[in-house]
């Protein structure tokens, strides 16, 4: 079967390659791109582990049809950072222990800023809300609500 | 198993492309169909995408509004016009979810899903499907009860009535997890009244059937009655009959018959679930 040929924005940089038809987008970044940040979990839409930023908004990765992305720009975990810096999320859940495990902090963390880049300031009820796709097992949630409003409180305060 | 992606731009040559493709099956948000191809449905040889701006159309200006098809739940909640089927698209899935699930797509969603479809049964509402006839709309309640032998047929877009108040519609998702999660029960209730008597009451269940259904027995059991304590418990008790539920993970068949009354009782009352 013939392959497509497809391009678009990954993490700020041009990308071009073919894929079989069908195949999703998480495929795309793992297997194909070495993006290994976003997770496979349960491949249904159930546990948010593959959430990645599609033109600035949340979605599952595992769902999204590779073609669907053609000439869009998508964000991972991977390119949050600047330079060495980690991003202010990211320093937020290494400060409160909001990952035990870590499976599901990529998915968590770009909800978290797919959330913060449209809402510096959200509410603990905002932040919930904004989280509610994504499973941990881990933590009880708790510290990655908190860890998101620290994360809004420090830029806040920079 | 690569399948092969046809995409195009007008709905006439998608609805072609699906009706003559036993195999094919539509991609709206992908929340459905690559699941199923996630899991390695080999049934599915091709998968047909449509880019018609139509299908991203929202007419909310009269008194039914149209929606299009590859409208997505988050769309439908940033439409102020659209604030009477926010707690409806509100209660699927988390914000990724919302920003791929499609109003249309959802009308295909299996039990514990298909939560919009329920509020818009209750609002009267009709599907337009484009297909090798051309365009016709199909009250939503006949698409369900036929929903696979629609299969060839492109969806467009749904439309349903406003609600004449805000209190004439009521939404409750039951859910064991909150915000999000499977639902128990889904009840939407359209209760329209004149001259303090309930008219033309639609009352619509999820999870109690293999699609969303109508209560019609409680519709009866108000119809024409002030919306008091003995029209709204006699609506509870009717609330059981015609439904089908199943066995899953989030709930028996059995709790659901013996919870659905209760759900309902609440709704019409106005008490928190």
């Amino acid at each position: 079967m013939a392959k497509t040929p497809l391009q678009f924005r990954h993490n700020g940089r041009d990308v071009a390659l073919f894929v079989d038809g069908g195949t999703n987008l998480l495929v795309v970044l793992r297997e194909m791109l070495g993006d290994v940040t976003p997770k496979f979990g349960c491949g249904q839409g159930g546990c948010g582990a593959c959430t990645v930023l599609i033109d600035g908004e949340a979605h599952l990765s595992c769902l999204t049809l590779a073609e669907a992305v053609e000439g869009r720009a998508v964000e991972t975990l991977d390119g949050i950072k600047t330079g060495p810096n980690l991003h202010p999320l990211q320093r937020a859940f290494a400060e409160g222990f909001a990952a035990q495990c870590g499976y599901c902090t990529p998915g968590m963390l770009m909800a978290a800023k797919a959330l913060l880049d449209r809402n510096p300031q959200p509410s603990r009820e905002q932040v919930v809300e904004a989280i509610s796709g994504n499973i941990c097992r881990c933590t009880g949630y708790e510290p990655i609500i908190n860890a998101v409003l620290a994360a809004a409180s420090s830029r806040a305060s920079a | 198993m690569p399948v092969t992606v046809k995409t195009f731009q007008a709905l006439s040559e998608a609805a072609s492309a699906l009706s003559s493709d036993r195999a094919a099956r539509y991609l709206g948000g992908g929340t459905l169909v690559m699941r199923d191809l996630n899991e390695g449905d080999v049934s599915i040889a091709t998968v047909v995408r449509a880019t018609d701006r139509a299908l991203q159309g929202i007419d909310a200006a009269g008194a039914r509004v149209r929606v299009g098809a590859g409208v997505t739940f988050a769309r439908v909640l940033a439409e102020r016009d659209l604030a009477f089927l926010h707690p409806a698209a509100r209660s699927i899935g988390g914000p990724a979810v919302r920003n791929m699930g499609t109003v249309g797509g959802n009308l295909f969603a299996p039990a514990p899903f298909g939560d919009f479809t329920v509020a818009l049964l209750a609002l009267d509402g009709m599907v337009s499907l484009q297909g090798g006839f051309g365009l016709r709309d199909v009250p939503l309640e006949e698409f369900l009860q036929s929903r696979d032998r629609h299969a060839g047929a492109l969806v467009v877009a749904v439309s349903c009535i406003r609600p004449a108040s805000a209190d004439a519609f009521r939404y409750r998702k039951i859910a064991r997890i909150k915000p999000k999660g499977g639902s128990v029960i889904t009840l939407a209730a359209h209760l329209p009244q004149s001259g303090g008597r309930v008219t033309g009451a639609r009352i619509a269940l999820g999870s109690m059937a293999p699609t969303a259904i109508r209560a019609k027995a409680a519709e009866r059991a108000l119809e024409g009655r002030p919306l008091d304590a003995s029209a709204i418990g006699a609506a509870a008790g009717a609330a059981g009959e015609g439904t089908a539920p199943t066995d899953n993970s989030l709930a028996s068949a059995w709790y659901r018959r013996e919870v659905v009354g209760v759900h309902l009782r609440r709704l019409l009352s106005g008490q928190e679930s």
